[in-house]
């Protein structure tokens, strides 16, 4: 809004634009590997973006676990699998389906555009301006998302545990070698 | 800054769709999506600001829930890799109805 | 139908009337247990049963067919004693608790009809039916002729199918039929009338096919039942005009709204005329009574008991209930009287060709229905119950004698192990040596059925024909126009028609008599030795009925002969339920015929009838018979009437097979197989198929078309937001 100066503006658009080449060239790559690497530089672009937010604990989260976490499974299963070289299959066959995929997406652009035509949103559920500065201030980075998590938030935040139980269990279940070794 | 967020947000979001609909290995499908994600969680991030911290909460949520999928889906490809010796998408289909 | 107050009958032995149909159904139930029981016993080397006796036309074929050795022994079924008490003493019980009813109602005031209501049957709306039984004086009527003569007829059946393996099944089903008779003269409604008329018509088919063993006897009792569904069509669609356009079924409120019809009117007639369809059927005349000859296949005592005295009778009795409908229709009375006329003739003329027994005395049934309802369809209520009793009198004694002479030929043949047809006159003959007793009973019924006066017949068939003539002159049918001619003439046509019927009645009764109990005999010498008079048995109910045929005129003398007794006995005992009918016959004064004219009438009668017997004894030569294996064929008219003018065959080719054939093909193969089957169940089956093909392309298991569908699906949902 009216904070950002030029100083802002100008990394902001810096980092989108990054953003949008490296996603592109991640989109556009064949190598699963070098996929994954152009994906990790969309994600620090992001991470950059959410500094200057003003949600810099949802950045460092950002950056330990997606680019350091999610990123290194994704590795992790891609060298496991050796699935890591530039791989000749080629993808949707003929020009016909890159054009309507490319069509598809004008289409969610445009629908999105249409969805958000109503500006600066207003309201009942619309906090005062500066509201973000003000947590921030208070409360420190961290205890400024913490507070609501473990206060207002604190059912959803245990059944999240609940979903990463789950997954470990599946995780291991599935990955394991032989399904019909009786046990 | 809310506009251009938005924006580049839906930008990412389509593009991540357009990785999905175009490629055929199944990894980097799910690369795609992952990088959906990270243009969801852009926007929950720009809209936190005139609604709440519930926003930036909501991201944490997504994050966890997005490293939950990431394990299992991976297993997932890593069985079919075990039975098929491929992860190209055309030749996993035995989902028929 | 509220009774205002209580009814005097209420106080009296009238109030157990509910016990006159449970005792026959109690017979029913214990004696079909008993059938039951016993035939869960047969085995082939059973020695308590004895042979099964039968008397139809294939009885010759199974004798061929060599299924018992002749020298068998003849034993009693089991349980046959308890039996024998059983069936026909819940019918004596019923006819005691009859005549105390009877008694009980000559002491009090019956005006209105004794009303008894057990439970409310069907209250639908504006429906509202009762179980309930009505006591006035013609059911009270109908209910002794009814139990009278089915105990007679029980107590002959216990000699003639005494040594039938069936004989508990017998009793049961001819005490079920007793049952259902008695609801059908009880009833309080159409609707009960109408259960009781089924149930009667169910028990003839039970009875007729009694040996279903032989396809003969099973498709002679499935036609009777058929053909009287035919009639029944008629008699509901009366019933439901009745209620749609009078709202109600009880007797009593019917006659009472009578108002609200036009007299002569459309409606009445349409009603009398459908009511009259189902008589047809049940009453067998004209064109549905091509059942009652057929069903002679059955044992001879339901012969007597259904198609002489009770079941047919139902038809007459109806139109009697009806008669306050029936005397608002003047076009239907005359539709009846002039069916009946019409069968009366007709079945006269292929009765004096037959030579079966009991053929004749079928046709005989059929000519005599006729008549009855000649004495209802002019107006003459009461004489056509009156013709109802004596009818069942001598018709009941003719079958009953029909009955031994027959079983007398199957003693006779089984001594000599002849297969003849033990029921064709033209094998009997000189009986009257053998079976005196029978003899002389079947005389007196000849007489009576002849109208030879003073038996019972000649007062009632005179009531009917005099009526019919003079209601030609002075009654709302004389002033009628009946299909463009006058009322008068034609029941001046029915009365010639009646008379030319009682000529040939008089003539085959005598042929028939003289055929089997006069003239030389047609029996070898060992089959002679062997006839004796049936048992006490059988003799004794035939005794009865003779004496009943004698002296059953007295019913109802015509005033002339109030020299003999009472007059007039029946005519004022029914007088409370049908003279106001009477009266509306005859425009509301009661006729009275100039003593001139009734003397002539009568003396015309009595000539016809003496004529008719001379004119067989001199015409006929029983000594020209031979046997019926050695009898030339008919030729020409005789050959015509002789095959029943074909009607059977007619009926089938004209309408049994195009009706079956429409069946089997438009019916069955056209509308059941290929609409209902291919177009609904297995077409939608095929549609239901075909949706599911449709859908189930989109599964095609390629995970990127699946990708594809879930983008699509997003700009879908994305779009009805982003729109609206």
């Amino acid at each position: 809004m009216d904070n950002f100066g030029l100083f802002y503006q100008f990394h902001f658009y810096l980092f989108g634009v990054i953003a949008i080449v490296a996603a592109v060239t991640f989109v556009t790559r064949k190598s699963p590997v070098a996929a994954a690497m152009w994906l990790v530089v969309v994600m620090f672009c992001l991470a950059a973006e959410y500094v200057m937010l003003d949600a810099q604990f949802i950045a460092a989260v950002q950056v330990l676990v997606y680019a350091g976490a999610i990123m290194v499974i994704f590795i992790f299963v891609i060298m496991l699998l050796n699935l890591g070289e530039a791989s000749d299959i080629t993808d949707v066959r003929g020009i016909w389906g890159k054009l309507l995929a490319g069509f598809v997406g004008l289409v969610l652009i445009a629908e999105l555009g249409l969805l958000t035509r109503t500006g600066i949103p207003s309201g009942k559920y619309v906090v005062g301006r500066d509201y973000l500065g003000q947590q921030l201030a208070r409360y420190g980075a961290v205890g400024a998302v913490a507070k609501p998590l473990y206060q207002d938030y604190a059912l959803a935040f245990e059944l999240t545990s609940v979903i990463l139980l789950v997954a470990i269990s599946g995780a291991v279940i599935l990955g394991r070698k032989e399904f019909t070794r009786a046990r | 800054m809310l506009a251009e967020s938005l924006g580049l947000s839906a930008i990412l979001f389509v593009i991540g769709v357009i990785g999905v609909l175009t490629r055929r290995n199944a990894i980097i499908i799910f690369l795609c999506v992952e990088l959906m994600f990270n243009a969801v969680n852009l926007t929950f991030v720009a809209l936190s600001r005139y609604y709440g911290m519930g926003g930036q909460v909501f991201v944490l949520f997504v994050m966890t829930v997005a490293a939950a999928e990431a394990a299992v889906g991976l297993a997932i490809i890593i069985s079919i890799f075990r039975h098929k010796q491929t992860v190209d998408l055309r030749n996993i289909n035995v989902m028929k109805g | 139908m509220a009774v205002s107050g209580v009814h005097p009958l209420a106080a009296t032995i009238a109030a157990w009337m509910w016990l006159l149909p449970v005792f026959p159904l109690l017979g029913f139930i214990i004696n079909g247990a008993f059938s039951i029981i016993s035939h869960a016993h047969i085995g082939p080397a059973d020695p308590d049963m004895g042979h099964g006796g039968h008397d139809d036309a294939s009885g010759a074929a199974s004798h061929a067919a060599g299924d018992h050795e002749d020298s068998h022994v003849v034993g009693k079924p089991r349980f046959a004693s308890i039996v024998t008490v059983l069936g026909p003493g819940v019918i004596f019980l019923s006819f005691l608790l009859a005549v105390g009813m009877f008694f009980a109602m000559r002491g009090v005031d019956m005006s209105t009809p004794f009303v008894q209501q057990y439970w409310s049957w069907m209250p639908v709306g504006d429906l509202k039916l009762d179980f309930a039984f009505q006591l006035d004086q013609l059911s009270m009527v109908m209910v002794l002729i009814v139990t009278g003569v089915s105990t007679l007829i029980h107590i002959f059946s216990i000699g003639y199918m005494g040594d039938d393996e069936g004989y508990a099944r017998f009793f049961s089903y001819l005490n079920l039929f007793v049952f259902f008779m008695l609801l059908l003269v009880l009833a309080n409604n159409y609707a009960l009338l109408y259960v009781g008329w089924e149930g009667v018509s169910l028990c003839s088919y039970l009875l007729v096919g009694f040996w279903f063993k032989d396809k003969i006897n099973a498709d002679a009792g499935k036609k009777a039942f058929l053909v009287n569904r035919i009639g029944d069509v008629g008699l509901l669609t009366g019933i439901f005009l009745l209620f749609a356009n009078l709202g109600s079924l009880d007797f009593t409120t019917l006659a009472a709204s009578t108002g609200s019809l036009q007299v002569g009117g459309a409606l009445v007639t349409t009603i009398c005329l459908f009511l009259f369809f189902g008589c047809t059927g049940k009453s067998a005349q004209l064109p549905l009574y091509v059942w009652l000859p057929d069903a002679m296949a059955g044992p001879t005592p339901v012969s007597a008991l259904i198609h002489a005295a009770t079941m047919v009778t139902a038809g007459v009795y109806l139109v009697v209930r009806s008669s306050f409908l029936f005397s608002m229709a003047p076009i239907a009375s005359i539709t009846v009287a002039v069916v009946g006329a019409i069968t009366a003739l007709f079945a006269a003329t292929i009765a004096i060709k037959q030579w079966d027994i009991k053929k004749v005395l079928a046709y005989s049934t059929v000519s005599q229905l006729g008549y009855m309802f000649i004495g209802v369809g002019v107006g003459a209520y009461s004489a056509g119950i009156f013709h109802l009793a004596t009818h069942a009198f001598f018709k009941g004694l003719l079958f009953l004698g029909a009955g031994s002479v027959i079983y007398t030929m199957h003693a006779a043949y089984h001594h000599s192990g002849n297969h003849a047809d033990a029921q064709d006159m033209r094998n009997m003959g000189g009986l009257r040596k053998a079976m005196p007793v029978t003899w002389i009973m079947m005389w007196i019924a000849t007489l009576a059925i002849s109208g030879v006066p003073p038996f019972a017949g000649f007062f009632s068939k005179d009531s009917i024909l005099n009526a019919a003539f003079e209601h030609s002159n002075d009654s709302i049918l004389s002033g009628a126009t009946w299909l463009g001619i006058s009322g008068h003439t034609v029941l001046l046509g029915v009365y010639v028609l009646g008379l030319a019927a009682a000529l040939l009645t008089a003539v085959y009764m005598t042929r028939l008599m003289l055929y089997t109990f006069h003239g030389p005999s047609r029996t070898t010498e060992t089959e002679q030795k062997a006839m004796s008079e049936a048992p006490w048995t059988m003799t004794g109910p035939i005794v009865v009925l003779g004496v009943l045929s004698l002296v059953g005129g007295w019913l109802n003398l015509p005033a002339i002969a109030a020299f003999i007794g009472p007059s007039g006995g029946l005519d004022k005992w029914l007088n409370p339920v049908v003279g106001s009918a009477t009266i509306a016959m005859t425009n509301g004064t009661a006729v009275e015929a100039s003593r001139g004219t009734e003397l002539g009438l009568i003396g015309i009668a009595v000539v016809i009838a003496i004529g008719g017997i001379v004119i067989a004894l001199l015409a006929l030569k029983p000594a020209t018979l031979v046997t019926k294996d050695q009898s030339p064929g008919e030729h020409g008219f005789e050959k015509v009437l002789a095959e029943k003018y074909y009607v059977d065959e007619i009926y089938e080719d004209g309408i049994v097979h195009p009706a079956f054939m429409t069946a089997k093909n438009v019916l069955w193969r056209g509308l059941d197989v290929g609409i209902i089957d291919n177009l609904f169940v297995n077409g939608s089956a095929a549609v239901a198929r075909g949706f599911a093909w449709v859908g189930a392309q989109i599964q095609t298991g390629s995970t990127g078309v699946y990708a594809w569908g879930i983008a699509l699906g997003a700009i879908v949902v994305l779009s009805v937001f982003s729109f609206r």
